[in-house]
């Protein structure tokens, strides 16, 4: 058991891929007691890239790697009426199970809600679904491509295309399903506190579409506002221009304000601009914006992105440069914080992990084991939990069903 | 719990002092108010939030006419409380004296000037959990940066990898912002969890780079064990294909056809009518068809063109095969679907009349989530905050109104 302030919380994660394991992880990495259930050929993100050393390997597989810390697993094969059994028993004595599966398949396995809470009538079932457990599409299949642009986020991307003559795009990576994750993940913490302020058990039903869609309310707003919906063409929010800097990379600047721009002529060595006419006002460098953009792309030409960045943030105007995975590993900053927590696998080796966004005063545990291993924990988990003897174990190991 | 308790949600009993402002805040507290907690929003006419008055082409005289502050402030209340007097100050601290939980997304060391920092809310209320979202968070070489929800889209890594491979990184649209305050929203929870257990409150110091980072984990892992990183590639998948968004019927019409298997791939085929340009051996197999996915991607196109996007997904989801339209936003307001699910909902304003509204992102079986009321007008709230919760006489109120306090 961990000695994370959450570990008196029982979760079974049986979910795949990102949206239930991330839930899921969100709570291990406070240290909940969280065991992942894995098909006998594992979750389907062991079999994507990146693999650490270039191997294709499920124990290598950095998305698997990164949703799963924290938590043990067992592999169980919900196929077969043994499995389902064992499956029941685990989750008669859990405070949280986490599901990815549509209705009917939920049903099928005889493991939806309805089944569960005559088991354990306290329990909190958090089911994460492309559109959610009811309506006329809560059967139909989607990946991350789809949810993202089911939910109206892909149709404003890029912002602030010149055109609408090339296709919308998704977000980074499977940013829709951390969403629906996370999202999954407010609501499950909801129902446990009710529960352990006197309430019951409950479900909770996410759908993963109308969690994306919430995000960008926002935007989608403009329509009601004006019956004209916004698309990528559109200002997504505040002006702000992409310099590129003389190492390649971008450099983001907020031009919103008379002050913005103010700390930005300051840094650009120009203060003078400022205070005359055109660039004195919003109309004069509306009016002279190619020229303005040159001169100031000019300027970005001989600096650096982080010298770009220190200078326009000194003058106290916003700005950031666009970061790679490596800029953003390496920075001074994410250094001070200790953001990235360093854990140990067994075939994966060491690797520094992005932590939690969020320092605690009273939280010093920050974790301590990597993703766990495929059925890693089937003996601690089928033997002293539920009772199997090692024998048992033997027996389901051949029967194909752990 | 009686039946009233749980008709007033998971967090019933729960008080929030908001000190949140323009987004990541008070879409945080928003979260919260869906599941039931209370939330106090104080606000001032000397320093209202920048979304009461803020629009793409300037700035209104208008508090009450924002749509945009609508859309991230329902279920609140209202006090109009200067913080920058002391006495203001002091009023607040009453009202975090009353409460479980604060939260703010002021620049660091705000809050500490005005004397509402953590050390000082501690002495009021001994286990407060308060909440500070900012950029780069409260600590570390960059925490006075200034940034808006761009700058930490930006260095958290997700403008890189977000846009046409071919062209420049994209920011993103507002959701960023919003992506900061859910974060904000679960730490909050997970603290009142731990309250509950430990009766031991929490500083929570958050930065938005880091939580927005957070999710792309993979990809800095990507970097971490192998030295690369990854770049944007449009709405390409690193081994699915056909993986992208195809022109359908109508006007800026797309539709999104994601195919993993050879099994989705043949169900594709017979949506097609089984052309015979999808015969071709080099599309026989997934590995083959995402090498040849600059050669495939057109001719899918030439038969997604054809059709109505909405007809295509239903044709395609009867066949297996993951596609969905890219959707505008009128398409969301009007999808049976989402009215089914009552995924939109009705809000009513006294300014912005009765509108449309997306609801609480879940749907919980025993403590519903819900909108209770609309956006509050500022100050609206003040003879409830002032007189009921702090006992303040209607006299105290008028010579605070006067001095320019409440304000």
């Amino acid at each position: 058991m961990s000695s994370g302030p959450m570990s008196h919380l029982k979760v079974v994660d049986a979910s795949s891929f990102v949206a239930g394991p991330y839930c899921a992880k969100l709570l291990a990495d406070f240290g909940a007691d969280v065991v992942k259930v894995e098909p006998p050929q594992g979750d389907e993100a062991r079999r994507r890239e990146p693999f650490a050393g270039d191997i294709p390997d499920p124990e290598r597989s950095g998305l698997f790697l990164y949703l799963n810390t924290n938590k043990r697993g067992i592999t169980l094969d919900l196929e077969s009426a043994q499995g389902r059994e064992i499956f029941k028993r685990l989750v008669a004595e859990v405070d949280v199970l986490i599901d990815d599966r549509s209705p009917a398949e939920a049903e099928r396995l005889g493991i939806d809600y309805e089944s569960l809470r005559k088991l354990n009538p306290g329990l909190i079932v958090t089911s994460v679904t492309p559109f959610g457990r009811t309506g006329p599409y809560r059967e139909y299949k989607a990946r991350h491509l789809n949810t993202f642009h089911s939910s109206g986020q892909g149709y404003l991307l890029p912002m602030n295309s010149p055109d609408k003559e090339r296709e919308p795009v998704k977000g980074a990576g499977f940013l829709a399903d951390y969403d629906a994750g996370i999202t999954a993940a407010i609501a499950t913490l909801g129902a446990v506190f009710w529960r352990g302020a006197g309430g019951t058990g409950q479900h909770v039903d996410v759908s993963k579409q109308h969690a994306a869609m919430h995000l960008e309310k926002s935007q989608l707003r403009r329509y009601i506002d004006n019956g004209e919906s916004p698309d990528r063409t559109g200002m997504g929010r505040l002006l702000e221009t992409l310099v590129k800097a003389k190492d390649g990379l971008y450099v983001v600047i907020i031009l919103s304000s008379e002050i913005q721009w103010k700390g930005l002529f300051e840094a650009m060595g120009r203060p003078q601009w400022g205070a005359e006419p055109p660039y004195n006002t919003q109309a004069g460098r509306s009016a002279n914006y190619e020229g303005l953009r040159a001169r100031l792309q000019e300027w970005a030409d001989g600096l650096t992105a982080d010298e770009i960045f220190h200078k326009i943030q000194s003058c106290k105007s916003a700005c950031a440069p666009v970061y790679t995975a490596e800029e953003f590993v390496n920075s001074p900053q994410i250094a001070a914080r200790d953001f990235l927590v360093p854990l140990e696998h067994p075939v994966a080796g060491k690797l520094s992990y992005p932590g939690r966004a969020y320092q605690f005063s009273n939280v010093e545990w920050r974790g301590e084991r990597a993703a766990p291993l495929l059925g890693q924990h089937n003996g601690e988990v089928l033997g002293e939990r539920l009772g199997h003897s090692p024998a048992d174990l033997v027996k389901l190991r051949e029967a194909g069903i752990i | 719990m009686s039946t009233q308790d749980n008709l007033r949600g998971a967090l019933a009993g729960v008080r929030i002092a908001d000190f949140g402002w323009v987004l990541a805040g008070p879409y945080a507290t928003m979260l919260l108010s869906y599941l039931g907690a209370e939330v106090i929003k104080i606000e001032s006419r000397r320093r209202p939030d920048e979304q009461r008055i803020a629009h793409r082409a300037g700035f209104s005289e208008d508090l009450e006419a924002s749509s945009n502050f609508l859309e991230v402030n329902l279920n609140k209340r209202s006090v109009s409380l200067n913080i920058a007097t002391e006495e203001g100050a002091a009023l607040a601290r009453r009202i975090v004296a009353l409460s479980d939980v604060v939260v703010e997304n002021m620049r660091p060391g705000v809050m500490d000037r005005l004397g509402l920092g953590y050390s000082e809310l501690v002495k009021v209320k001994p286990d407060i959990i308060m909440a500070s979202i900012s950029g780069w968070g409260s600590t570390g070489p960059l925490r006075q940066y200034t940034a808006y929800a761009p700058c930490f889209a930006s260095f958290g890594g997700l403008a890189n990898l977000t846009g046409y491979a071919d062209g420049e990184p994209n920011t993103g649209t507002s959701a960023m912002d919003a992506r900061s305050g859910t974060a904000a929203a679960f730490a909050v929870l997970m603290a009142l969890n731990i309250r509950q257990r430990t009766g031991q409150g929490q500083y929570i110091d958050m930065s938005s780079c880091e939580a927005l980072n957070s999710l792309i984990g993979e990809n800095v892992l990507e970097y971490v064990m192998n030295g690369r990183s990854p770049v944007r590639q449009g709405n390409q998948d690193a081994i699915m294909a056909p993986h992208n968004c195809y022109r359908a019927r109508g006007e800026d019409k797309w539709i999104s056809i994601a195919v993993a298997t050879d099994a989705e791939w043949d169900g594709l085929r017979q949506a097609m009518g089984d052309p015979e340009w999808a015969r071709d051996e080099a599309f026989a197999s997934t590995y083959g068809r995402w090498r040849h996915r600059d050669r495939l991607d057109p001719l899918l196109q030439q038969w997604t063109v054809q059709h109505d996007p909405r007809e295509l997904t239903e044709l395609l989801q009867k066949h297996g095969v993951p596609a969905f339209p890219s959707y505008n936003a009128e398409e969301l307001f009007a999808d049976p679907h989402l009215r089914a699910r009552e995924s939109i909902t009705e809000v009513k304003h006294p300014v912005l009349g009765d509108r449309l509204a997306v609801s609480p992102p879940w749907r919980l079986s025993e403590t519903p989530a819900a909108i209770t009321k609309t956006a509050p007008l500022l100050g609206e709230d003040n003879e409830y905050v002032l007189c009921d919760l702090l006992g303040l006489s209607q006299d105290e109120v008028a010579r605070l109104a006067e001095q320019k306090v409440v304000y």
